[in-house]
């Protein structure tokens, strides 16, 4: 009995000792397994925003993922303003409207193709579309075009940094 | 300290050490078989040896392959294919294994769904199985990573964003699993490490607990019919050869097992030496450009039941009954109700019609998987999405309701 007693105290001992042991690895595989600092570091993307043409569909890059810049032609602002949703997407830089998006598709990250003809974006995987505002028109993806987090700096347009404008975008539920 | 003495044979000797006659016996020669089976009962010899040659050509790929995004896809579509010797060989092999494999799963699990072999202490082979097939699916979209063409990038990109879970939003899980906001170094450099050692490794351990979770209820019969097999074998072992139910596993069962594998390796060779073009995305012979989709993103064909049963919803709905459609066939032994084990078409027409709408179905949602989701083929495809829900709901109805036969 005494010793069944002291077995059992051993087990619980070293079961104690292995489940630290255990919680401590986890944590260090789950760490090993984040994205290193030289990945977070290289996350800024700095653009010129004078050089865009209206009408025209460019494609920047920020952190690997492609940025879709569309300058607004009076056209296509007038159709915006129709809709305080499209409007609010639109980001203001002396004076002209430019459309930042990050061109995924919010379905399952594929990237939609810009159809000049239309003015709009049609994924090729499931069949999304989306306006030249970056509002989805047509399911299965659930909302427009996320906005990536900018600053604005003069003319330039700081992507990766959280500026107020962006923010204001957030807080009230246009990106996410 | 045991007691050895002087071997009389080399046999002998091992026979001291290890038990080999013994092991032989309990592996092989004592190991009984029903003689009421047919060839759908070698599926898993053929299995067997297909993991053998993913395994061995799998070696010689390891040797040439570089996992860094700047020189994969150089090192499968220069190295392996045009500078080592046999080197095609082995992308081959490997490649057409990888797809052919799952068409044998495929006619190996609708085989114990269609003879109840899933059922009567045969439930644990049943979900072994099925978590082979979920180690078996990772096996292949790792694998499909590595080249780095733009099939390989794209499908990592959108396979990846389903754990995201929708409108959960969970994109910092996403970026952990990648290790990067995009698929780049990280996400191929741990893809790499899965596909050849930690996924494998899993795959050999289930294979050893599929193989034990078969030895105590036996292999199942074409008549699901429950043998005394303690008795049968005694039968046997005293001479009774032709009226006992069972035969030994070798070398008389594995006759004919081979003679299968032997059929089947004919059509194996003829598929990777003609018409290996079948497991080869020609999408994927572009390098992988994260700024610019393929027009088409489709799986592998064996992906393309549960692909289209994603399809047709928005993006909760749709990974809802994503996830139910992977999960669900574990669940099979407890879902069906019913007190029979024997063949489909013997249970009466409730099941034999659930069984062949159900095979049917898988088939026609690989098809619409595969079709553009335009028009008809999306109306289908969400047909026959709904369907194979519903019948799942409806299994455990129906099979309650099925007479004792």
């Amino acid at each position: 009995m005494e010793n069944n007693s002291r077995r059992g105290f051993m087990g619980k001992a070293f079961g104690a000792v292995a489940g630290v042991g255990a919680v401590a690895s986890l944590y260090a595989m789950k760490k090993s397994w984040d994205p290193l600092p030289s990945v977070k570091a290289a996350g800024f993307t700095t653009l010129d925003m004078t050089i865009y043409q209206e009408n025209v569909m460019v494609t920047e890059k920020w952190r690997g993922k492609p940025i879709f810049v569309l300058k607004q032609s009076a056209k296509m602002l007038e159709k915006a303003k129709e809709n305080p949703r499209d409007i609010e997407r639109l980001v203001e830089i002396a004076g002209a409207h430019y459309m930042v998006c990050v061109g995924l598709c919010t379905h399952l990250g594929c990237i939609p193709a810009f159809r000049p003809a239309s003015n709009d974006f049609k994924c090729a995987c499931h069949g999304g579309e989306f306006d030249a505002s970056g509002m989805v028109q047509m399911v299965p993806p659930p909302r427009g075009f996320d906005i990536p987090p900018f600053k604005i700096d003069g003319s330039k347009l700081v992507l990766g940094e959280a500026g107020p404008e962006w923010q204001a975008m957030k807080d009230n539920g246009i990106t996410l | 300290m045991a007691h050895f003495t002087k071997a009389t044979s080399i046999k002998d000797w091992f026979n001291q050490r290890l038990a080999v006659e013994k092991l032989e016996k309990v592996m092989m020669s004592e190991y009984w078989i029903p003689k009421n089976i047919n060839f759908l009962w070698a599926m898993g010899m053929v299995l067997v040896i297909t993991f053998v040659l993913l395994v061995v050509s799998g070696i010689f790929l390891l040797m040439y392959y570089v996992p860094t995004t700047d020189g994969a896809f150089y090192s499968v579509n220069y190295t392996i294919m045009r500078e080592v010797d046999f080197g095609w060989l082995w992308r081959h092999v490997h490649g057409v294994a990888a797809s052919v494999v799952f068409l044998i799963i495929y006619i190996h699990m609708f085989t114990g769904i269609y003879y109840g072999s899933y059922k009567k202490g045969r439930e644990l082979i049943w979900i072994s199985g099925m978590l082979l097939f979920v180690a078996f699916s990772a096996e292949a979209f790792s694998g499909y990573m590595l080249p780095w063409g733009q099939m390989s990038y794209w499908a990592g990109m959108v396979i990846t964003n389903l754990f995201s879970g929708g409108s959960l939003h969970a994109d910092g899980l996403v970026e952990w699993i990648r290790g990067d906001y995009v698929p780049a170094q990280a996400f191929l450099g741990r893809f790499f490490m899965l596909h050849v050692l930690l996924i494998p490794l899993a795959i050999m351990g289930l294979i050893g607990l599929h193989f034990g979770a078969l030895r105590i209820p036996h292999v199942n019969n074409q008549d699901g019919e429950e043998i005394d097999f303690e008795h049968e074998a005694k039968k046997y072992l005293d001479g009774d050869k032709a009226g006992s139910k069972v035969m030994r596993f070798a070398n008389d069962f594995m006759s004919k097992d081979m003679m299968v594998v032997g059929v089947f390796l004919i059509f194996f060779f003829y598929l990777v030496f003609y018409n290996y073009g079948f497991a080869m995305d020609p999408v994927n012979f572009d390098p992988a450009d994260g700024l610019k989709t393929p027009a088409h993103i489709y799986p592998e064909w064996y992906f393309l039941w549960s692909y289209e049963i994603l399809r047709p919803f928005n993006i909760d709905l749709g990974l809802v009954l994503f996830a139910f459609a992977q999960v669900i066939f574990v669940l099979l032994p407890f879902l069906d109700r019913s007190p029979n084990t024997c063949a489909a078409n013997r249970r009466g027409p409730l099941f034999a019609v659930w069984f062949w709408l159900m095979l049917s179905n898988m088939i026609v949602l690989t098809a619409m998987g595969k079709l553009p989701p335009e028009g008809i083929f999306s109306t289908i495809g969400l047909v026959s999405a709904v369907l194979f829900v519903v019948m799942w709901l409806a299994l455990p109805i129906i099979t309650s309701m099925e007479k004792k036969v």
